[in-house]
C-alpha cells in the first residue's frame, strides 16, 4: 500500500491507466449505459402508466393481472430477472441478445415500481377534478390526458427521479448479461491491469456524475411543474 | 325547461332522495335550501348525472332519461350537455389559467376553433369581471374571483340549465356579493338557474320558486316571499329561525 505513495513508478503506471481507461469507460457510458437508461425508462413509463390505470379500473381481470405483474416483479431480484431473460429463455429457444434483453429486464422492473408512484399520484387528485371534467362533457379518456395526468405529473416527479437514478445504476447489473455497458468495461480493464479498486473508483465517480446531473434536471422539472402552485 | 319526476337515490341502505318532483319554466330560477343531509346537493348533482338517481326521470330541454334502466355513457354524457355545474369548491383546473380553463370545454369537447373558442372565453371572463386576469392561475386569483372563473367556464358550453351547488358557502364574507351579482345577472338574462345556497336575499331577489328539504322530502314549496314570511310547515319555520339566529344571512 506504501508503494503507491513512495514509488514513482507505481504512481505513473496509475495515472496512465486512469487516462487510459477513461475513454473506453465513456464509450460504455454513451453507446450502453446512457441509452439503455433512456429507453428502459421510456418503455417502463409507458407500462407504468398502463399498470396504474389497470389497477384502478373497474374491470376485474384488469386489476387482477396488474396486481400480480407489480407483485412478481417486486418480489424477485433484478439480477434473477435479468438472468431468466438472457440464460434461462434459450431452454425454451427463444434467445435475445444481450442489450435487447437487458432492455426488456429493466422495463418490466421500471413499469411495476413506477406504476405504484403513478397510482398514487392518480389517487391523490382531488374527486372534484373528475367531476369538473365530467361536468364540461369530457370522456374517462379526455379527462386523463387533459386534467389528471398533467396534475398527477406534477405529483410524480420526485419519486419517479427515484427510479430513474435508480435505474441508472441498474443498468451496471447488465454486465452480467454480457451487455458490454461501462462498468462491464472497468471489470475488463481491472482484471489486466490488476488496479481493481481504481477502474471501480473510475466507475463510481462517473456514476455519481451522471446521478448529480440527473438530480439537477429533477430540480428543473420540478420548477417548471411548480408554476401554477402558489408557494 | 327542467321537469323532474319522482327522483330517489339510494346509497346502499341509505335513502338520500324519496321521491323529488321539479318543474322550473324556461328563464325560470328555483332555489334549493335545507339543512345539511337534507339531500339539496344530491339531488343538484343527479340533475346532471354525477350521482346516478335509483329512480325517476328527468327531463332537461327535449332530452329525458329514465333512472328505472341503467343508462350507457353515451346516453350520460348526451344528457349532460344540457347542463353546466358549479361547485363549492369552484374545482377549477390548478395547471390552466383561467382562460385555458374557460377554453377546455369548448376545445377539447366540443371542438370549436382555437381562436374563436379564445375569442368567446375573453368575452365571458369579461363579462364576469375578469377581463384583467385572463392569464393568471387560480391559485393567484381570490376565492370570488375562482368561483367567477367557473361560471364563465360553465357558461362557455352554451347549457341551456345552470346549476350551481352552494356557489358562496367557501367564500369570505367580503367576496360573496360579486358572485350573486354575477348570478343575478344571468338570471336577469334569462338564464335557467338551479341554485343550492344559504343567502336568502339572493333567493328573495332572485328565485321564482323556493324550495326547503329536509330529509329526503321537498318539505315546502313556493314564492320566496311566502316560504320566507310564512312558511307552512313547523320544519321550513325552524330551519328559517336557526339560520337567522346564527346569522347565516
Amino acid at each position: 500500500m506504501s508503494s503507491l505513495f513512495t514509488d514513482p513508478e507505481r504512481a505513473e503506471r496509475l495515472i496512465d491507466i486512469a487516462q487510459s481507461s477513461l475513454l473506453p469507460l465513456l464509450e460504455g457510458v454513451i453507446l450502453y449505459t446512457i441509452p439503455l437508461t433512456l429507453i428502459s425508462f421510456a418503455f417502463g413509463l409507458a407500462l407504468a402508466v398502463l399498470t396504474a390505470l389497470a389497477r384502478i379500473s373497474t374491470v376485474k381481470p384488469l386489476q387482477i393481472i396488474a396486481r400480480i405483474y407489480v407483485s412478481a416483479i417486486r418480489g424477485t431480484p433484478l439480477i434473477v430477472q435479468l438472468f431468466i431473460l438472457f440464460y434461462g429463455l434459450p431452454t425454451l429457444e427463444i434467445e435475445i441478445d444481450p442489450f435487447p434483453a437487458a432492455v426488456i429486464g429493466f422495463s418490466l422492473n421500471v413499469g411495476a415500481y413506477a406504476s405504484e408512484v403513478i397510482r398514487a399520484a392518480i389517487l391523490s387528485i382531488p374527486k372534484g377534478q373528475w367531476e369538473a371534467a365530467d361536468t364540461i362533457g369530457m370522456s374517462y379518456s379526455q379527462s386523463l390526458k387533459r386534467i389528471i395526468l398533467p396534475q398527477a405529473a406534477r405529483v410524480s416527479v420526485p419519486p419517479l427521479s427515484n427510479t430513474f437514478i435508480s435505474l441508472v445504476k441498474d443498468t451496471s447489473l447488465a454486465s452480467l448479461i454480457l451487455v458490454t455497458e461501462m462498468f462491464r468495461r472497468a471489470q475488463e480493464i481491472a482484471a489486466r491491469t490488476y488496479e481493481f479498486l481504481l477502474l471501480y473508483m473510475e466507475a463510481a465517480v462517473i456514476y455519481w456524475i451522471l446521478c448529480f446531473l440527473l438530480s439537477l434536471v429533477q430540480g428543473r422539472l420540478e420548477n417548471r411543474f411548480d408554476r401554477y402552485v402558489s408557494r | 325547461m327542467i321537469s323532474v319526476r319522482n327522483l330517489h337515490k339510494r346509497f346502499g341502505d341509505l335513502e338520500v332522495l324519496k321521491g323529488i318532483d321539479l318543474d322550473v319554466q324556461q328563464g325560470g330560477t328555483v332555489v334549493v335550501i335545507g339543512p345539511s343531509g337534507s339531500g339539496k346537493t344530491t339531488f343538484l348533482r343527479c340533475l346532471n348525472i354525477l350521482e346516478a338517481p335509483s329512480a325517476g326521470s328527468v327531463k332537461i330541454g327535449d332530452q329525458t332519461v329514465d333512472f328505472s334502466r341503467p343508462l350507457s355513457k353515451r346516453e350520460i354524457a348526451s344528457f349532460r350537455k344540457q347542463s353546466a355545474m358549479v361547485f363549492q369548491h369552484y374545482n377549477l383546473f390548478p395547471h390552466m389559467t383561467a382562460l385555458e380553463n374557460v377554453m377546455e370545454g369548448p376545445v377539447t369537447v366540443q371542438k370549436v376553433p382555437k381562436q374563436k373558442a379564445r375569442e368567446r372565453a375573453e368575452a365571458l371572463l369579461t363579462k364576469v369581471g375578469l377581463g384583467e386576469k385572463l392569464h393568471e392561475y387560480p391559485f393567484q386569483l381570490s376565492g370570488g374571483q375562482q368561483q367567477r372563473v367557473g361560471i364563465a367556464r360553465a357558461l362557455a358550453l352554451d347549457p341551456k340549465v345552470m346549476l350551481f351547488d352552494e356557489p358562496t358557502s367557501a367564500l369570505d364574507p367580503e367576496l360573496v356579493g360579486e358572485v350573486l351579482q354575477v348570478m343575478k345577472d344571468l338570471a336577469s338574462e334569462g338564464m335557467t338557474m338551479v341554485v343550492v345556497t344559504h343567502e336568502m336575499r339572493f333567493a328573495r331577489e332572485v328565485a321564482d320558486e323556493v324550495i326547503f328539504m329536509d330529509g329526503g322530502h321537498v318539505i315546502e314549496r313556493g314564492k320566496p316571499e311566502d316560504v320566507f314570511t310564512r312558511p307552512s310547515q313547523e320544519r321550513t319555520q325552524r330551519f328559517l329561525n336557526l339560520i337567522q339566529n346564527t346569522d347565516v344571512l
